[in-house]
């Protein structure tokens, strides 16, 4: 197996002391562009880590190394040179502003028409918070509430410095270094990210979100996250935001982890709205993705996921059904605009006898943007008597942009079933016509209907988060008809 | 409340509308009926501003206004309600989130406040009954899979809801039943007040068994080429068209 191999060289590495101590020489809290062994040891040192992690990461630059970038997506853009990329910069690096008259008044629009407070607007967008904010006491009592439960969460800088056995067994075990050339370069030089690990038998009590650590660490480009749900347990996790984000760096490619251990859910619900790019496609943020979870016998794992931003989105949040009965479940809606490209779906490797797995793609195109939907269902020969639902459609919005399916489904037994449903629509002028003529003018109209094909997906994320994301929906798609 | 003067209008270039006068006082009940192909329909897409047509010629006034500048949803807000012939599907969603998204649009048109959720739902409880429909209808998905009775009486219902002052229906009657067809008219009558309105158009007499109009206007080649009471609703029904049109 792969992932016997992948434990072997890891631990070989990791039981041999690490010989090269090796000392910075930048004073510096940004180091210059460009990705050399230099570079990820500077990274490392600087985040103090252990020789081990060090190790993981310049097996991971070897790697890297020997890969060529992948061109099968169905996105347009010039190959992109790792060395005009700044791999380090100091955690307090944005800017901060005085007030919210510095903020662009596009943005506070924005957020003021999401519902989000005056206090989060602030810290959204940079502005130094005179008051006490409160996500600093929210954010202590909550730990305590999760410590009496044994919960960890914390960030992964943290993780490695204070449960390192844990990072060290589960690290790339799900999605390891060599797994694709952005999962190389992630683990060569991810900068953080989320840790949470979830004992034996317990139901997380709250839904575990990284606004409650924003502001511990900024983190940003490369992020890394790995969830461990030992048996029995249950956790429900959020990432990302309504709110625009803008980054000034263009490659971000993060890498999620997820392990289910026997009897255990992990529910992992994202709102990635990254700057898209401005109409002509210029500038946007390349969201390069690999995120897979491994369910073990009777787990369960739900993708849910809300993509409006980025230029590029490559994204295919996958399940490994390893044990028996396991269950694997992939709900996204995807919406491109603009010149906005997405590649976007899911694999679901089905392993174990009796597994199930569900799919529900809604992919949105206006303007001149193109979404793809990529999945993969696969059904191995010992997975018996397992079955797979794909439901996968496509609403165009005007006669300039483009959906596309990519189904791919390989089947190894004879017992499973397989069921796969794709439409495509476009919103009709009779359906515009129908809400004018109920008193309902064309922007709103394009909410409601929007809105209502999104229903399946919507209804699976958490509360709070669906009206969010149904906001973010009506706000984003403004305009996009006529 | 209306008047329609000298209407002539086309699409993709043909002549459909070829002059038409029509006036719809507060309170009345028109019926318009006529062969296919006549112009019936077009007619309710014209007043309701559906842009596939274009108007060449003549006026349409409603309460003292042009509206030819309207756009449909403005002639909606200003108090003219369409109940389709081929009402359209919209899945995901729900008719209790259709019919608050119309309501409140139209409120807010009005410079009113967003209706409160108790009262919208206590209303749409009442018109319900009115029409012998199950609760359980406000949560399916917009005319999405419903028989034809059901999107028909899904359009009264939302006419019910929307309290207009003037109400066009374009062959509501054809696709139901007898008992559907009753329940219809009785919606239409219970709404029926001294200060608004009801062109009805139809194929057939049969609805004007159950919803009494005060005119029958007959038309033909996008005119009306005679115009009459209740009466003249049975006289077709014996003798059609042919011999009332020449």
């Amino acid at each position: 197996m792969e992932r016997n191999n992948e434990n072997k060289i890891i631990s070989e590495v990791t039981t041999s002391e690490y010989k090269y101590g090796f000392v910075s020489d930048f004073d510096s809290d940004t180091i210059d562009e460009g990705l050399s062994e230099n570079v990820i040891r500077t990274i490392s040192s600087k985040k103090n880590e252990p020789s081990w992690m060090l190790e993981k990461r310049l097996q991971a630059y070897e790697l890297l190394k020997t890969m060529p970038q992948p061109r099968w997506a169905n996105v347009k853009y010039d190959e992109i040179n790792l060395q005009n990329i700044k791999y380090y910069s100091a955690p307090t690096k944005k800017e901060k502003l005085n007030s919210l008259d510095e903020v662009d008044p596009e943005i506070l629009k924005t957020l003021k028409r999401l519902g989000i407070s005056v206090e989060e607007q602030k810290r959204l967008t940079g502005v130094a918070v005179d008051v006490v904010i409160d996500s600093v006491s929210v954010s202590t009592s909550f730990k305590d509430r999760l410590a009496k439960d044994g919960i960890i969460f914390c960030s992964m800088s943290e993780a490695i410095q204070n449960h390192g056995e844990l990072v060290k067994k589960y690290l790339g075990s799900v999605v390891p270094a060599k797994d694709n050339y952005f999962s190389a370069l992630n683990a060569a030089v991810f900068s953080d990210g989320s840790f949470c690990y979830i004992p034996k038998g317990i139901r997380c009590p709250m839904e575990l979100s990284t606004y409650f650590r924003i502001n511990e660490a900024q983190t940003g480009q490369f992020e890394r996250t790995l969830i461990i749900a030992e048996e029995g347990s249950y956790v429900s996790y959020l990432e990302g935001c309504t709110a625009p984000q803008r980054d000034e760096n263009q490659l971000h490619a993060a890498v999620v982890e997820l392990i289910a251990k026997e009897s255990s859910e992990i529910k992992y619900s994202t709102v990635q709205n990254w700057y898209p790019g401005d109409e002509n496609g210029k500038g946007g943020i390349y969201n390069f993705v690999t995120k897979r979870g491994i369910a073990h016998d009777y787990a369960k794992i739900s993708w849910t996921q809300v993509e409006t931003g980025s230029s590029i989105t490559w994204k295919y949040p996958s399940c490994i059904l390893k044990g028996k009965f396991s269950v694997g479940e992939f709900f996204s809606i995807a919406v491109t605009k603009n010149m906005q490209q997405a590649d976007t779906g899911t694999k679901m490797v089905h392993m174990g006898k009796g597994t199930k797995s569900t799919i529900i793609s809604k992919g949105i195109s206006a303007g001149k943007s193109n979404s793809s939907y990529r999945g993969l269902v696969k059904i191995n020969r010992n997975a018996k008597e397992s079955r797979n639902f794909t439901q996968c459609d496509s609403l165009l919005i005007g006669d300039k942009c483009g959906a596309h399916t990519f189904p791919f489904i390989d089947v190894k037994n004879s017992n499973s079933t397989v069921e796969h449903e794709a439409t495509t629509s476009k919103i009709g002028e009779d359906q515009m016509f129908y809400c004018n003529q109920r008193g309902i003018a064309e922007k709103e109209a394009v909410a409601l209907i929007v809105n209502g094909y999104c229903k399946d997906v919507l209804q699976k994320l958490p509360m709070e988060f669906a009206v969010e994301a149904k906001k973010l929906l009506e706000i984003t798609l403004e305009d996009s008809v006529g | 409340m209306l008047e329609i003067k000298n209407l002539q209008s086309s699409i993709n270039e043909k002549n459909v509308l070829k002059g038409l006068n029509l006036n719809v006082n507060p309170g009345e009940i028109h019926a318009i009926m006529g062969p296919n192909g006549s112009g019936k329909s077009t007619l309710a897409s014209v007043i309701s501003g559906n842009e596939d047509h274009e108007v060449i010629n003549g006026d349409i006034r409603f309460m003292g206004e042009s509206i030819l500048d309207y756009s449909p949803e403005d002639r909606a807000r200003a108090g003219i309600f369409l109940s389709f012939q081929y009402p359209v599907e919209i899945p995901g969603v729900s008719v209790s989130n259709f019919i608050k998204t119309s309501v409140n649009e139209i409120r807010k048109s009005r410079g009113l406040p967003q209706i409160k959720a108790n009262e919208l739902l206590k209303a749409m409880r009442e018109k319900l009954d009115l029409l012998s429909m199950k609760s359980e209808f406000l949560s399916r998905s917009l005319n999405d899979g419903f028989s034809g009775g059901e999107k028909k009486r899904n359009e009264i219902f939302q006419m019910s809801m929307l309290n207009p002052t003037l109400a066009i229906l374009d062959e509501t009657d054809s696709g139901l039943d007898i008992d559907a067809l009753k329940i219809v008219a009785n919606g239409v009558n219970k709404l029926k007040s001294s200060s608004n309105s009801f062109i009805i158009i139809t194929h057939y007499q049969r609805l004007l068994n159950y919803i009494k109009p005060d005119f029958v206007h007959v038309l033909s080649d996008g005119e009306i080429v005679k115009t009459g009471g209740a009466e003249l609703a049975l006289l077709l029904e014996e003798n059609g068209y042919d011999n009332i049109v020449d």
